[in-house]
């Protein structure tokens, strides 16, 4: 024992560098992709106040193309005043009111910090738990779709981005609906791989990838982004599709997130069936 | 001694909010990612104690995986590279030792030295941080490229910021 103590000290500098080293490994190895609690994370009240000063200060250079973007949403808005549509007598559509239950609901936030380079991206919002978010929401641009909520603290949240090497969301084709995983390779951050598409899709150079109902996160129908060119790899029997998204990554400002009124609901009762199967 | 301690607090902070503030929005490829925020275990003096050396590293890699979201990685791999700095130091010592009151840097040291003790710390630096962040063997050309340019960013990144910090003092 005692000639163990004397070699651990003489080799105190070995010992204590592979004492660091485990404690560094266990920290990566906890974090699990995005399903685990990061112990580390930007959401921690100092890291996220010196990113939204910074944040702060960007954000005055890019007032310009965030006003311009602002007024060409407001006319779409606009567009859809009451005002603009002609009266229909009320008695024929009270009917309906009942078919029709708000599930989505979004909340706007600014982005405090993101980052593109990485090949596991995040950004940071600045809303948290006090304005209702909660980890697996979704998170989406005017332009289109953005990434998952996956930390909350009180003000901040984290949000891992499309461009992240865990990240799969479900996606379809605008055009006939054959639907498989959005991937991202690493490469550029303008472009994501769309993956499992069967080959008798109809698929074309230009078509409009949207969201599918079946990733559970997301509602259906919002833009992703457009075909820019597919291939079907030797021994595979699916297309993968090199996707342009619609959304700027390097340049988003302010998003919206979407909560899920019934997520729970439907998580919880796959959750049961799921259950229900293996046993 | 300890203005000397204090200037190398100041770098390790400045250096490490330079990193996330600016260059982490820096976006040249995908396969280039400068990490000058190496520097600051690498021009240490050459006298500070080895176990110093590691526990800054780790310290080091912490604040930063705070920024970057990524818990564990960055430490991990600056505690290779605090770690690893005592042999390369020896390995790369010149006949005679080091002499007193010297520092790492290209001023004191020459730019021939300066490549080989930097270039294999920002390399072993990259290897292990790149690598550990894919987490697999399937893309390990592409990421072999990526620590290649990457490190080569880095260095180029760096040798800038000496002329900057340290460029007074010789030529005035």
């Amino acid at each position: 024992m005692k000639n163990l103590l004397a070699f651990v000290v003489k080799h105190n500098f070995i010992f204590i560098f592979l004492v660091l080293q485990v404690l560094c490994i266990l920290l990566m190895v906890n974090r699990n992709g995005y399903q685990g609690s990061h112990v580390i994370n930007s959401s921690n009240e100092v890291v996220a106040n010196v990113y939204q000063t910074a944040a702060n200060t960007r954000e005055y250079f890019a007032l310009k193309q965030e006003n311009d973007r602002l007024a060409i949403e407001n006319a779409a808005l606009r567009n859809l005043l009451k005002s603009n549509y002609s009266a229909i007598p009320l008695a024929e559509y009270k009917k309906n009111d009942t078919l029709y239950k708000q599930q989505y609901s979004y909340v706007a936030a600014k982005v405090v910090n993101s980052s593109v380079n990485k090949r596991r991206n995040f950004l940071t919002l600045n809303i948290g738990s006090n304005m209702g978010i909660s980890r697996d929401m979704a998170v989406m641009t005017s332009n289109g779709i953005v990434g998952i909520v996956t930390d909350v603290s009180n003000n901040f949240s984290t949000v891992m981005s499309l461009l992240h090497k865990d990240v799969r969301v479900n996606c379809q084709l605008k055009r006939d609906g054959s639907y498989g995983p959005l991937i991202w390779d690493g490469k550029d951050y303008r472009y994501c791989l769309l993956t499992d598409i069967p080959t008798h899709a109809k698929i074309g150079k230009g078509d409009t990838v949207i969201t599918s109902e079946l990733s559970g996160i997301f509602p259906e129908g919002i833009i992703v982004g457009t075909i820019e060119s597919f291939e079907r790899r030797i021994n595979e029997s699916f297309y993968t599709a090199t996707v342009l998204l619609s959304a700027n990554l390097k340049k988003v400002n302010h998003v919206y997130v979407i909560k899920n009124k019934h997520k729970g609901e439907r998580d919880s009762l796959e959750t049961k069936t799921q259950k229900q199967i293996d046993d | 001694m300890t203005t000397e301690i204090f200037r190398n607090i100041f770098r390790f902070i400045v250096l490490i909010l330079l990193q996330v503030l600016i260059i982490q929005n820096i976006n040249l490829s995908g396969y280039i990612i400068l990490l000058p925020y190496v520097l600051a275990i690498i021009i240490l003096p050459f006298e500070t104690n080895r176990l110093i050396v590691l526990f800054a590293s780790f310290l080091l890699g912490v604040c930063i995986d705070y920024f970057y979201n990524s818990s564990g990685l960055h430490a991990a791999a600056c505690t290779i590279l605090g770690f690893s700095r005592y042999y390369v130091l020896k390995y790369v010592a010149p006949r005679e030792g080091y002499d007193i009151g010297v520092k790492p840097i290209i001023d004191d040291m020459g730019l021939e030295w300066f490549i080989r003790y930097a270039g294999t710390l920002i390399i072993i630096h990259h290897f292990f941080l790149f690598y550990l962040e894919i987490f697999r063997f399937s893309d390990f050309f592409s990421t072999l490229l990526r620590v290649i340019l990457s490190s080569l960013g880095t260095f180029g990144f760096i040798y800038l910021i000496q002329f900057l910090l340290f460029s007074n003092k010789r030529r005035a």
